[in-house]
């Protein structure tokens, strides 16, 4: 399998604060790859530099082997790289069809066709009952699909979904999961921002750990849970070696 | 379809007007209250559905008014051929502009401001450049024929105008059911979102800026053939610049009828306060602002948007 992304030595600086330091990563394509961290880590800078949302101040990025450094969204959009919005960004004011239509506009010129293609996509991600509802009345849940729903439309080749299961009640979740399965599964590589750890375990082939700006570890879903590096990361400095000793 | 039949049959009755009066002053109200209304599709195209607000609709007007002036006046042009001309100058305005104050990223009341300004600096401009009469005017020679676009009666004016608007309410609509349509809204509603599924939003606002001024400068070049004078302050005043946003708002921002509904009504209760005060000096303005006041409070949809929710 080929690498679909390559994260070379980014780095990203707010004023005074490194935000993101030499992080790197790959992503091979057809996988489901996780980005995990404690919050403030930096994932999200780092998916809005791969998605050309935010230039890096250092380091380069690589889609399909080319170089997309500091490239425009819609033009890296329009290359194949969709993401969803930690905060749910809906177009308001528009229905739930008409939102996913936006998407589907861009291999599609004509509005009946974008129309007819947003029905598909709405059904992929369970939200066929609320096509014709205003995208402002949906609920958490709802907006999530939505986001996942748009990005969809657009038929990415890479997808970097931003925490599309947080806030999810235990149910929506179980819904969720196999969606998101679903979508890898028609050959779409998912780089995915994730809090629940559940489904980082049951979905992800690769898992990349984020602190404080570096990748600290990556491999497996289940050598990451167990990597001492990353317990402290969350937990704080000497937390591995306390767990060991209380069991 | 049935939305262009819905087009095709008020365009009908409104073409029935001059057949049924014949006075002047009821024909002037129509002209000028389609005049509002097609200036304010124009704010309506980039206001309306894509959210940027213009308070310097004026600089589009103006270029066109006085474009298709100084041709004929200074240069002995057909006005038919400055028409043309005058719409393509506005429109070339509103990409200056546009391309000037979205490249900096301005937004909402930034955005308003510029356009404000823009306006303002074309109005001095144009009351101390000679081409323009500078405090004088233009004047454009009577000549009362056909090619000349200058016509003895109203009512063929009042057809011109017309058509004019039903042009605008064609182009909106089939602007609406198209891609160009669901991008401009879609940013409009959230930039971000709009980026992130490959809408180039600066060339999308570019575009509707380039239209909507092209739409409010054909307005201006009908104004200076029915009214045959301009001056800095009529061509590029804030009171234009008003009036398109006005009709749009109370009519129904972002909708096919609503600069329409607007001018008319707007139009018809400056009339009626005339009439009932006795044309006290800026009363209608005063009206104008209550009524704005009213709408945004209650009924942030406009006139169409009270309709829509009745039905």
């Amino acid at each position: 399998m080929s690498e679909i992304l390559r994260v070379e030595n980014v780095s990203r600086r707010f004023g005074g604060l490194l935000a993101l330091d030499r992080a790197a990563l790959t992503v091979t394509e057809g996988q489901i790859v996780a980005l995990v961290g404690p919050n403030g880590a930096g994932k999200t800078t780092l998916f809005s530099i791969v998605t050309g949302f935010l230039k890096p101040t250092d380091g380069r990025v690589f889609y399909r082997g080319a170089e997309i450094t500091g490239m425009p969204p819609h033009l890296l959009a329009r290359r194949g790289i969709a993401r969803t919005f930690q905060i749910a960004q809906p177009f308001a004011g528009l229905t739930v069809r008409e939102n996913i239509a936006v998407g589907a506009h861009l291999s599609r010129p004509a509005r009946a066709d974008a129309l007819a293609a947003a029905e598909d996509v709405a059904q992929a991600v369970g939200l066929t009952p609320a096509l014709d509802r205003p995208a402002a009345s949906l609920t958490v849940a709802g907006r999530k699909r939505l986001e996942l729903a748009r990005a969809l439309a657009i038929e990415p080749q890479l997808l970097l979904l931003d925490e599309v299961l947080a806030g999810l009640n235990p149910s929506e979740l179980r819904d969720m999961v196999p969606v998101i399965r679903a979508i890898a599964q028609r050959g779409i590589t998912i780089l995915m921002i994730e809090h629940v750890m559940q489904a980082v375990m049951s979905l992800a082939e690769g898992v990349f750990v984020l602190a404080e700006g570096r990748i600290i570890a990556h491999g497996a879903p289940r050598e990451i849970a167990a990597d001492p590096r990353v317990i402290e990361a969350y937990l704080g400095h000497g937390a591995a070696e306390r767990m060991r000793q209380h069991g | 379809m049935k939305s262009y039949a819905s087009i095709a049959a008020v365009v009908a009755l409104l073409a029935c007007v001059p057949l049924l009066t014949a006075s002047n002053v009821a024909l002037n109200f129509m002209v000028v209250a389609l005049l509002i209304a097609l200036v304010g599709q124009g704010w309506n195209v980039l206001g309306g559905y894509g959210g940027q607000y213009s308070f310097g609709h004026a600089a589009f007007f103006g270029t066109g008014a006085y474009v298709t002036a100084i041709l004929q006046v200074h240069y002995g042009l057909n006005a038919w051929l400055g028409l043309v001309i005058g719409i393509a100058a506005g429109a070339l305005i509103g990409a200056i502009t546009g391309a000037l104050s979205f490249r900096s990223g301005l937004r909402g009341s930034y955005f308003a401001l510029v356009t404000l300004a823009f306006a303002e600096v074309l109005r001095i401009v144009a009351s101390v450049a000679p081409i323009t009469g500078a405090g004088v005017g233009t004047l454009i020679k009577l000549d009362l024929r056909w090619e000349t676009f200058q016509f003895q009666s109203r009512a063929p004016f009042y057809w011109i105008i017309l058509a004019f608007v039903a042009a605008s309410l064609v182009l909106v609509k089939l602007m609406e059911g198209s891609r160009f349509g669901a991008y401009l809204v879609a940013v409009r509603e959230n930039e971000d979102a709009a980026k992130a599924v490959g809408i180039d939003v600066l060339r999308v606002k570019l575009a509707a800026m380039t239209l909507s001024a092209a739409i409010t400068a054909a307005g201006g070049c009908f104004y200076a053939q029915y009214f045959l004078f301009l001056d800095a302050g009529i061509a590029y005043g804030p009171w234009i610049s008003v009036e398109a946003l006005l009709a749009p708002i109370i009519g129904g921002i972002g909708t096919v009828y609503g600069p329409l509904l607007g001018a008319l009504v707007v139009k018809t209760l400056g009339e009626v306060t005339k009439l009932a005060t006795g044309d006290a000096p800026g009363l209608d303005l005063v009206i104008y602002g209550c009524v704005l006041i009213l709408v945004v409070a209650f009924a942030p949809q406009g006139i169409a948007g009270l309709l829509r929710r009745r039905a």
